[in-house]
């Protein structure tokens, strides 16, 4: 049994830390031209088959909230990077408004853009992007060493962290002494260290073995329950997206075709395309109780169910608890108290896949 | 009588060509045959390219191929001076640190210069092989009565590589940031890198004293300048897209980046560069002894001038023997910085 950290419960409640409005971002000679075609109707084919320029975003609206993981998915060439690389700037947007906290990132000169990186975004790539040249500590300290923070200072930072996610007594290492699970590590200590409350992860564990890759997440997630970070995750695995999001964001061809809490999105799909991703999903190990309970609604709580759950248990635990039973109904305990039921057929049918999703299942 | 008078008189041009004719032109040494022997019948066996002496004879107002190299000699002459007024002073220096640096390596005595070079060496390699066959090198060149001239080309090599990375460097960065440069820049190394080694002495002797050591030492600097500026800028332009794209989102400026992130990953390129810069300073110097370059060269040039075989077979061994103590010790040098960076 895979252990699951539990996520703070409904976070609907924390304030926005990224809004981004009206997106749009065209890749070519005279990308203004070109986004005219777009407004007027051109999908990314024609205006790359007519106008040879690529349909890079078009109009992305997401909110982004505090001290929750927005993960964005879609396969490859979705638009993924392009979409998280607008956050920091690394790319400027052809047409659109990105605000974090209220102020406008787009309106900052080289100065303030280059303080916004320092101080309120940090970043983790795919392939780890450390220097080789420099020692483990010394590549967890760049994000201070870069502020101009005394070597001595960042290195005994740089230590904490290293500490805090498993490489306690790796700082003189170097990065290609360690393999990949461990160097990404080092590329997580380096957006810690830099203390800044949003963190931007691209595919950062997409270049790792799956069982490395589910101690990353394991790890992702117990940091977050402690340091409460806006972490912007990137990711082209549907398992990995349910595991990690608060936020869902599915990308298709530069549009979002389907935005909202992963369960929801997981039950509720509105697109073929999301169906057929959710079609090879063990649904069973993704799903939550909360998701398909029955409220209580002020009403008491039966005296007849077998037993209680927790409102955050997969359906997965739920099944070995109840031994396959479907005559059972639990009691849905949240933080001690009742807050629902959940009666055994309900699960079964919760199970069982949407049937468009069978024949489109083939097509991948 | 002219093969190509047809050629004028069907043109209608012979009172054009006539009227131009100041008395016959210098004779050239086919016409003076041609005299000699007396006139020859004309066949089509015989019939002369219709080049400018060819169709000189036939219309004096066509330009003699004499004229072109004398053109070319007469411009370079006139911009001879303006040019030297600017160049002189600028390059002087070049020609104080060269006799500086011959004078040093002159008057230091070898129980001194063995183990500077030792540790030079060592520092560069950290290999006490390395150390020890620059030693056997050396030891075996003054053992043959070679040592000072080995010392001469050696520090002639030291001064014009070390100007070459001074300034082949900085102009590899500024190509790597910028194409249009790139662009400019490449048809002249592609020059430099192409023109025989010897072409390079001829403009320089017309334009600086053959007396002065900047004399060879521009030749050498602009002939082995190349490869260090195009790893240079290669190396910079190679290194990862990803780690470039991490620095810019820490916030890193520009000379941040550049002195913390390309210039160290771009390391194994530039010593690859200032390897065969190098290699190549010590083939220049040799064909600079023209030019009154001391050194091993002026010895080699001894044996072709005074066909004494064995002066100028043992001096190329000597000239074989640095070339395998510098270019070992660059590489020793590049694997260190290799190892350090593999990733
Ligand atoms: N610099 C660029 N120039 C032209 N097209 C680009 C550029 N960067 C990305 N693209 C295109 O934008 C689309 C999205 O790319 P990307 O964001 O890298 O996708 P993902 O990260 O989801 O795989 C792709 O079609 C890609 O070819
Ligand atoms: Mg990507």
């Amino acid at each position: 049994m895979l252990h699951r950290k539990i996520k703070a419960g409904s976070a609907l409640t924390n304030s926005v830390k990224i809004s981004i409005r009206d997106l749009y971002k065209v890749f070519g000679a005279d990308p203004q031209t070109a986004l005219e075609h777009v407004l007027n109707g051109a999908s990314k084919a024609d205006l790359l088959e007519q106008y040879s320029h690529v349909l890079g975003l078009s109009d992305i609206n997401v909110d982004m909230r505090e001290s929750e993981i927005t993960v964005i998915m879609g396969l490859s060439g979705s638009g993924k990077s392009t979409l998280i690389r607008h956050l920091n700037r690394l790319i400027e947007p052809t047409q659109g408004r990105i605000e974090v906290d209220g102020d406008n990132v787009l309106a900052y000169d080289e100065a303030q853009l280059r303080t916004m990186r320092r101080e309120v975004m940090s970043m983790v790539f795919q392939k780890f992007a450390l220097l080789p040249h420099r020692t483990v500590a010394e590549n967890a300290g760049t994000t201070l060493k870069v502020r101009g923070v005394a070597q001595r200072e960042y290195l005994l930072e740089a230590h904490k962290w290293l500490s805090r996610v498993g490489l306690e007594g790796f700082d003189k290492h170097y990065p290609h002494q360690l393999s990949g699970g461990m160097q990404q590590r080092v590329g997580i200590a380096r957006a810690l260290t830099s203390n800044a409350p949003i963190m931007l992860m691209d595919e950062a564990f997409s270049a790792l073995d799956p069982l490395i890759r589910t101690d990353m997440q394991d790890l992702l997630l117990e940091l977050q329950t402690e340091l409460q970070k806006t972490i912007v995750f990137i990711t082209h695995d549907l398992d990995e997206a349910l595991k990690l999001a608060d936020h869902l964001v599915i990308l298709k061809d530069g549009q979002i075709i389907q935005q909202g809490e992963p369960q929801h999105i997981l039950l509720n799909p509105n697109d073929t395309y999301i169906e057929d991703f959710v079609s090879d999903i063990n649904r069973a190990r993704v799903l939550r109780v909360r998701s398909i309970m029955t409220t209580l609604d002020g009403t008491n709580a039966p005296s007849n169910a077998h037993g209680e759950v927790d409102f955050d248990d997969t359906l997965e635990s739920l099944i070995s608890t109840s031994g396959g039973d479907t005559s059972h109904t639990y009691l849905v305990m949240r933080d001690g108290a009742p807050v629902g039921t959940l009666d055994m057929k309900n699960l079964v049918k919760a199970l069982v896949p949407r049937a468009a999703s069978e024949a489109g299942a083939r097509k991948y | 009588m002219a093969t190509y008078d047809f050629l004028f008189d069907n043109l209608g041009l012979r009172a054009w060509c006539d009227a131009g004719k100041t008395g016959d032109g210098p004779l050239s040494m086919a016409d003076l045959l041609a005299k000699a022997n007396g006139p020859k019948e004309a066949s089509i066996w015989d019939l002369p390219f219709p080049s400018l002496d060819a169709l000189n004879d036939a219309c004096g107002r066509v330009a003699q191929s004499r004229d072109l190299t004398k053109g070319v000699e007469n411009a370079f002459l006139a911009v001879k001076n303006p040019l030297q007024f600017v160049l002189d002073p600028i390059t002087q220096p070049l020609s104080w640190i060269l006799e500086f640096a011959l004078y040093t390596f002159d008057v230091t005595p070898w129980w001194l210069m063995f183990p500077i070079l030792m540790l030079v060496v060592f520092l560069a390699s950290r290999s006490f092989r390395m150390v020890g066959l620059v030693v056997a090198c050396l030891g075996f060149l003054a053992l043959i009565d070679h040592y000072d001239y080995a010392m001469q080309t050696l520090a002639i090599i030291f001064v014009c590589a070390f100007l070459c990375v001074l300034m082949g460097v900085p102009i590899g960065i500024a190509m790597s940031r910028s194409n249009t440069l790139q662009r400019l820049t490449i048809p002249v190394l592609d020059m430099l890198q192409t023109l025989p080694a010897f072409v390079y002495l001829i403009p320089l002797i017309f334009l600086f004293s053959v007396t002065e050591p900047k004399l060879y030492g521009i030749a050498i600097i602009l002939y082995a300048i190349v490869p260090v500026i195009r790893l240079t800028d290669l190396g910079i332009r190679l290194v990862d897209e990803e780690v470039i794209e991490a620095s810019d989102s820490f916030g890193m400026t520009d000379r941040q980046k550049l002195f913390g992130v390309q210039i160290p990953l771009a390391l194994p390129n530039i010593m690859a560069g200032v390897n065969q810069t190098i290699m190549m300073s010590l083939a220049m110097v040799v064909i600079a002894s023209l030019v009154s370059a001391p050194g091993l060269g002026v010895l080699v040039l001894r044996g072709i001038r005074n066909l004494e075989l064995g002066v100028g077979l043992v001096s190329g061994l000597g000239i074989v023997l640095l070339a395998i103590i510098l270019d070992r010790v660059t590489k020793a040098a590049l694997n260190r910085i290799n190892a350090a960076q593999k990733n």
